[in-house]
């Protein structure tokens, strides 16, 4: 009573169905728990009937003492559509691409895969400075690119080539920002394998883990405002997964209605971290119910089921304006990055194992042979082709110069302060005394 | 005898500023734009003004932001209601929740989706509701504020984004509701801060840091939010970034602070003319970074000695940039070695804060021992 006279209303019965009955037969779905909060908002306070009242939950008591047990003994099931040797196991999952569809996500892995071996040698050449492959993950990125239409705006960690190699980035763009060379769009600024591309609605990738999730948030939150038919899709791996800004992108994305797909890369490591040791729930697929997100995990090495998660998830995120979660599982077959040594944390059996027995690209090539798509022949002319374009964009990056110097000062604000062009100033005024000390026949003049 | 004065929100309450003695610091009127130099600056035509504070100020320029911008968007916690501070009153009434909405009380989130948001189009005003809770946010402002546009080459830029939260002392804030956090983010360009010490500046500078091309961080000091008061246009007008303010021309020495000791150093350099005829000039520095070299510059040039006073702590506080600075340009015009008043080297305390704070009585002690150093 006391609540009533407080809530200053009168309380009315409900017809028909008491309140307990109309919560009871009410499954809230995903989104039901923010519904359910605001429909509890509406009911009246009434102290006559003995149901939970709180803002914060909606739920019946109880009168057992009992904890939930978190359930990482059988955890989340992985989708998959193929086996291990490329064979659709049910055929009504299967996305029936056409063929040059299916060749172009086949290429798109293989130029990747040739364009890594490539780079990590000139890494290890001294000729770039760093680099990190894609080994054993192109099927997550080729398989969720392949499902989005091109206007789609990415947000990457840094192991997501193969989204751009897919949207037809060109390799002497890839090879220029890894030289840093005056073809780059990102002027040089920055390490190798941080791409950026507007004109290919890639954001430019930088080192800070995470970072990007709740951006991408915010930016398929102005998608939605903007009735744009668009979905952001935002990678990142199970280590970055741990960080605040996962959390926050989360926690966001459900509470502002976002058309988002979060995109974990399970992997497996973070750098020399394994996953016993990231997290101690069923992985990241069981957090997103938590925050109130659709979610699903997927063998990410198996190029159909990446891309028919993200196909149905694209589709209801854009109708529903709600998160997904699709947790891809797959194996970083190489080195975290050319600083890296794996083998000082893993066996080589533990690898071997992956590149032979679980590969996205032999299972889609297997694929590929029984469709009567692909064959011998046309995998060694492939092969030899994708090598040969590989290494003339690489012979062409070489030969560039680096940015002129003067570009270490552009951009930091859109125009240049005056105390920034004083610097500028200074330092070319010292490399007109002391130029021979610093490496300017490799830049721009 | 210091009283305390309550006003309330809803339920909340809290405190304003506090009246010692007779001299109360509780109003700081400035009667209208005319008295500073910055009057030359964009003024609404019709001249139709109102005796706004600081807060009002600033909702009367989110009004005009969101009026003649669609695309402007406020978010952060509690925005909704209208602010903890007033700040974002019937913002939502007449804009809607898909342009006015709270955020869950995350930082970092609040920043990060503000960024997303920001490069994708649209006008974005983001709400840190105490400076002191800044610092989860502090990776994706240095780390992507500052560097978005030149690690992308200027591929993407956040010149949309402007991050609006308080700052400075308040009476009675303590630790976490007073700190003045500008020298963590003066170290990291890309980005410009600023710091209005009126209602009208408050106004002019906010439209200017929306509508500037670079992403903006704004700081407003709570203890000003009731107890400026200035004529204020009704209309929008900006007022230029980048550029300090004489608000009092002299020859003796130069008086450089920023927000709420603007005001205390007003005072200060009134007693110095009346009881010890020095001759005072007054800069507000405006905007801390980029900052205004070349007006610092010339009034020590002129003046031959410099006093800086900030509320945040002395040890690499943004004065001793300025001080570098200065010295380095002007050590041959230097009469005496360029002093700071500032906050102890100290978290910023609680029932001590009459003690911990700059003020009028300690500026006017060492300007004397200043003009005797010689």
């Amino acid at each position: 009573m006391a609540v009533a006279i407080a809530a200053g209303r009168v309380w009315r019965p409900n017809r028909g169905l008491s309140q307990a009955a109309v919560l009871l037969l009410w499954r809230p779905g995903a989104r039901g728990l923010a519904r359910s909060h605001r429909h509890r908002q509406q009911q009246q306070f009434s102290s006559l009937d003995d149901k939970p009242q709180f803002p914060g939950a909606s739920a019946e008591f109880i009168d057992k003492l009992e904890f939930i047990q978190p359930n990482v003994i059988s955890g989340i099931p992985i989708y998959r559509v193929m086996d291990r040797q490329g064979q659709i196991i049910n055929p009504s999952e299967d996305p029936h691409l056409p063929k040059e569809k299916v060749l172009k996500l086949y290429k798109s892995m293989t130029l990747l895969n040739t364009m890594d071996r490539i780079l990590y040698e000139s890494q290890r050449q001294g000729r770039i400075s760093f680099y990190m492959t894609n080994y054993g993950e192109e099927g997550t990125h080729v398989g969720s690119a392949a499902a989005l239409d091109n206007t789609d705006l990415v947000f990457g960690q840094y192991r997501e080539a193969g989204v751009l190699m897919y949207r037809d980035y060109p390799l002497e763009l890839f090879m220029a920002q890894c030289y840093g060379n005056i073809s780059d769009l990102g002027k040089g600024r920055q390490m190798p394998v941080h791409y950026g591309c507007k004109e290919r609605h890639f954001v430019t990738i930088s080192s800070p883990l995470a970072t990007q999730i709740p951006q991408a948030v915010g930016a398929a939150y102005a998608a939605k405002r903007a009735n744009a038919n668009r979905v952001v899709i935002c990678y990142f791996g199970e280590g970055a997964a741990s960080e605040g800004d996962a959390h926050a992108g989360f926690n966001f994305a459900a509470t502002l209605e976002c058309p988002i797909i979060f995109f974990c890369r399970n992997n497996g490591y973070a750098i020399s971290t394994p996953t016993s040791e990231q997290y101690r729930g069923d992985g990241i697929a069981a957090r997103g119910p938590g925050y109130g997100i659709m979610s699903i995990r997927v063998d990410g090495n198996d190029v159909f089921a990446v891309y028919n998660a993200t196909k149905e998830a694209r589709r209801r995120a854009v109708a529903e304006n709600q998160p997904f979660l699709i947790e891809a599982m797959t194996y970083r077959i190489g080195h975290h990055s050319t600083s890296d040594d794996s083998s000082a944390y893993r066996s080589v059996d533990e690898v071997n194992y992956w590149d032979k027995q679980d590969h996205p690209i032999s299972r889609l090539r297997h694929y590929l042979l029984s469709q009567g798509w692909w064959d011998e022949e046309q995998e060694k002319a492939w092969r030899k082709q994708s090598r040969k374009k590989v290494m003339e964009a690489f012979e062409q990056a070489e030969r560039k110069p680096k940015p002129n110097p003067n570009l270490l000062f552009s951009d930091v604000y859109q125009e240049m302060p005056a105390q920034l062009r004083k610097q500028q100033e200074s330092l070319a005024r010292h490399l007109q005394t002391y130029g021979e000390h610093y490496p300017l026949e490799h830049f721009d003049k | 005898m210091y009283i305390y004065i309550y006003l309330s929100t809803k339920s909340i309450c809290y405190h304003v500023a506090h009246i010692e003695g007779n001299k109360h610091f509780l109003l700081y009127d400035s009667a209208s734009a005319s008295d500073s130099a910055s009057a030359s600056a964009s003024a609404s035509a019709s001249g139709n003004k109102k005796r706004m504070n600081m807060f009002t100020a600033i909702n009367s320029a989110m009004h005009n932001v969101f009026e003649t911008d669609n695309k402007a968007i406020l978010l952060g916690e509690d925005v909704a209601f209208g602010g903890v501070f007033r700040c974002s009153l019937d913002l939502r009434n007449k804009y809607g929740d898909k342009r006015v909405f709270n955020t869950p009380l995350c930082e970092q989130g609040i920043i990060g989706f503000a960024i997303g948001l920001a490069e994708n189009g649209f006008t974005t005003i983001a709400e840190i509701q105490f400076g002191d809770y800044i610092f989860p946010a502090f990776d994706q402002i240095v780390n992507d504020v500052c560097k978005y546009r030149y690690r992308s080459g200027s591929s993407f830029d956040l010149g949309n984004l402007t991050i609006r939260s308080t700052w400075g002392a308040v009476g009675h804030g303590g630790l976490y509701h007073s700190q003045s956090p500008e020298a963590f983010f003066a170290h990291a360009s890309g980005i410009k801060i600023i710091i209005p010490s009126d209602a009208y500046k408050a106004k002019g500078l906010l439209i200017s840091a929306i509508k500037d091309k670079n992403p903006c961080l704004f700081f407003e000091p709570k203890a000003l939010y009731r107890a400026s008061i200035s004529d204020v246009p009704v209309e929008a007008y900006e007022l230029p970034l980048g550029k300090a303010d004489i608000i009092k021309q002299g020859s003796d020495i130069t008086l450089l602070t920023w927000g709420s000791l603007v005001h205390k150093i007003k005072t200060a350099a009134d007693i110095l003319s009346e009881k010890h005829g020095i001759d005072c000039e007054v800069i507000d520095l405006q905007t801390i970074i980029p900052w205004d070299v070349e007006t610092v510059q010339q009034s020590v040039k002129k003046t031959g000695r410099l006093l800086i006073s900030h509320e945040a702590q002395m040890t690499n506080g943004f004065g001793a940039e300025i001080a570098a600075k200065i010295q380095e340009r002007c050590f041959f015009d230097l009469h005496a070695p360029i002093k700071r008043v500032c906050g102890y080297d100290t978290p910023f305390p609680h029932v001590y804060e009459p003690f911990y704070m700059p003020d009028e009585h300690k500026i006017v002690y060492e300007v004397q021992k200043m003009m005797d150093a010689e």
